[in-house]
């Protein structure tokens, strides 16, 4: 659990303090850290190995559950702390994503209370609140987070999201931004652009929702913004104007394949049993209902602006990486 | 074009927000919208005739019409909105908020969201008059829709939501009363078990249905009268009693709308 009192006394943060980056070796990790370590000290940690890494970017391939992950925090002041570090791999075993997520997140929140981090800004995502027949059309940040009530491996994710949540009221002397960002576009390996990639994009006969993406670029914007001082709280990150999703897929020149909802749903838990398939069973929601956010707090409070246009947004899933 | 009239020219004027990919931020698309009007100004001019006063009641900018629900399926709704959009100047686009049912449906979730029907929920009303755009509520719901013949023109109970919603954003709202719904599909009874087994949410008896030709609607004439514009002031947090008095003057209101229209009414079908 999280110690109330902190070992280290308050000291001042200074500009030589590093960033340190949870999953750096993910794709929005490369890219905020190739953002950051311009402006100052940038330490990485994830248990991937960080290929073509900048010389002056300093990378612990370590497990979070360890507690080498205290080291890092002995070794290094440290002004930030941004944690990518989330799996989100369907196919891994509700256990081990649990025990990762969950319990790598409450051990890093240990080290940031204990060593006075004065930020920390968490990526979570706008499916905690799940797509639903009855959501308004732009969701707030002070929604319910019911994502995991068709999903359960959204659970994690929402439980990440409510204990940076709880950790913003407890510890006070840091500060704790959430962002919530709709679905991310880009050469990320999401579910989002995996599905835009596919050839054809199966769709559901007779629902077209209107749907937010945004640029993986824009999303790295934000974590940016994030780290200025005095900036605290949730913040919903959308980008460009919502479409429905047919002319996504119009505007990537994708043949969608429409086929009715039972249809589809058997399909696809048949070929997710089978593993020919990474999509699991339920995110079907997601080209059925509407999911998407009010964005306005982060563009007034974090002056936020999506620089990618809806084009180049899509267009962004076939990039090379 | 139904009675030369040119919806292009109409609904360039109506001011809504479309962003540059030509949808409204709820999926509104104006093509659809231009695609489905000559079947609506059939709708109203010619099969139901339909008689219209008081629309000079109307308040520019964000208002909140609230209309007795009548007739099975909402055709009175589809009529104040062709209203809005045909005899009023500038045309105006009406919102009405839909049954979150009905998003679960294949097509027709589609076919709302492009006509610019929206979920009824309080943020997405509350975010379409914060656009100052015209809101129609039926605060009966489905309890109004579905009555049986013998409680015709009787209002229901009404929800507080919409009075809560017109204190919270100072929006005036105008009472409509809708004469000529109830005698279009003549309902006998409600088979509320097999609606709930159904998941419905009524299922009306209309022996109509089993005879040819019956399952159209039967070409009453309606008439909408559009009565003055009543602002309230207070706390949109008060207690239901509170709002309830409230309601309660908008429900009387109309209902001696609706009496008043029906003694005019010399017949039903002209």
């Amino acid at each position: 659990m999280i110690r109330q009192a902190s070992l280290i006394p308050p000291r001042a943060p200074s500009e030589e303090d590093a960033v340190l980056i949870t999953g750096i070796c993910g794709r929005l990790g490369r890219r905020l850290a190739r953002v950051l370590h311009r402006e100052g000290p940038v330490v990485g940690v994830d248990r991937r190995p960080f290929t073509d890494r900048p010389k002056d970017i300093r990378h612990e391939q370590l497990d979070m559950r360890r507690k080498k992950l205290k080291d890092v925090f002995r070794s290094y002041p440290i002004k930030a702390v941004v944690h990518l570090g989330v799996m989100h791999n369907p196919r891994a075993s509700s256990a081990d994503h649990h025990s990762w997520n969950v319990a790598g997140f409450q051990k890093l929140l240990e080290y940031v209370a204990q060593f006075n981090v004065p930020k920390l800004v968490v990526l979570s995502s706008a499916n905690v609140y799940g797509p639903s027949p009855d959501n308004p059309q732009f969701l707030r940040e002070d929604a319910p987070l019911l994502g995991g009530a068709r999903f359960s491996e959204i659970r994690d994710l929402i439980e990440v999201d409510m204990l940076a949540q709880g950790f913003f009221w407890k510890h006070p002397q840091t500060e704790t931004v959430i962002l919530r960002p709709a679905h991310i576009l880009g050469a990320v390996r999401n579910a989002p652009s995996n599905f835009l990639r596919l050839p054809n994009v199966p769709t559901l006969m007779g629902y077209d929702p209107m749907i937010q993406v945004l640029h993986e670029a824009d999303v790295v914007q934000a974590l940016a913004l994030a780290l200025k001082k005095e900036v605290r709280g949730i913040y919903n990150l959308a980008g460009p104007e919502p479409v429905p999703l047919s002319r996504l897929l119009d505007l990537l020149g994708r043949r969608s394949m429409p086929l009715p909802y039972t249809a589809l749903k058997m399909i696809l838990k048949r070929m997710w049993s089978l593993r020919l398939t990474n999509f699991p069973p339920p995110e079907l929601d997601h080209i059925r209902y509407v999911c998407m956010v009010d964005d306005q707090r982060a563009r007034a409070d974090l002056g936020y602006t999506n620089r990618y246009p809806l084009a180049e947004t899509v267009a962004s899933v076939d990039q090379e990486r | 074009m139904l009675g030369g009239e040119d919806f292009r020219e109409r609904i360039s004027r109506v001011p809504v927000s479309l962003g540059s990919s030509g949808f409204d931020p709820f999926g509104m698309d104006p093509d659809w919208v231009t695609t489905t009007l000559p079947a609506v100004a059939f709708l109203h001019r010619k099969y139901f005739r339909t008689e219209v006063f008081g629309v000079e009641n109307l308040p520019q900018g964000r208002v909140l019409l609230v209309a007795n629900h009548s007739g099975q399926i909402p055709l009175d709704g589809v009529l104040i909105g062709a209203t809005l959009f045909m005899d009023v100047d500038p045309p105006r686009f009406c919102r009405a908020m839909v049954e979150k049912w009905s998003q679960t449906l294949p097509f027709v979730s589609t076919f709302f969201a492009r006509m610019g029907q929206v979920v009824g929920n309080p943020e997405n009303a509350e975010r379409l008059l914060q656009n100052e755009e015209a809101l129609l509520v039926f605060p009966e719901g489905v309890r109004g829709i579905s009555k049986t013949f013998d409680r015709r023109y009787q209002l229901e109970d009404f929800g507080l939501g919409f009075m809560r919603l017109a204190l919270a954003t100072k929006t005036p709202i105008v009472p409509v009363a809708v004469i000529g719904g109830e005698e279009q599909y003549i309902s006998i009874g409600n088979a509320s078990k097999i609606a709930k087994t159904l998941r419905l949410p009524s299922l009306p008896i209309i022996p109509q249905l089993f005879f040819p030709g019956g399952q159209l609607p039967l070409p009453t004439r309606y008439r909408l009268h559009f009565g003055e514009a009543m602002t309230f002031e207070g706390d949109s947090d008060d207690e239901d009693g509170v709002v309830g008095e409230k309601v309660a003057v908008v429900k009387a209101t109309l209902q001696s709308m609706v009496n008043r229209g029906l003694k005019e009414r010399k017949a039903v079908f002209w």
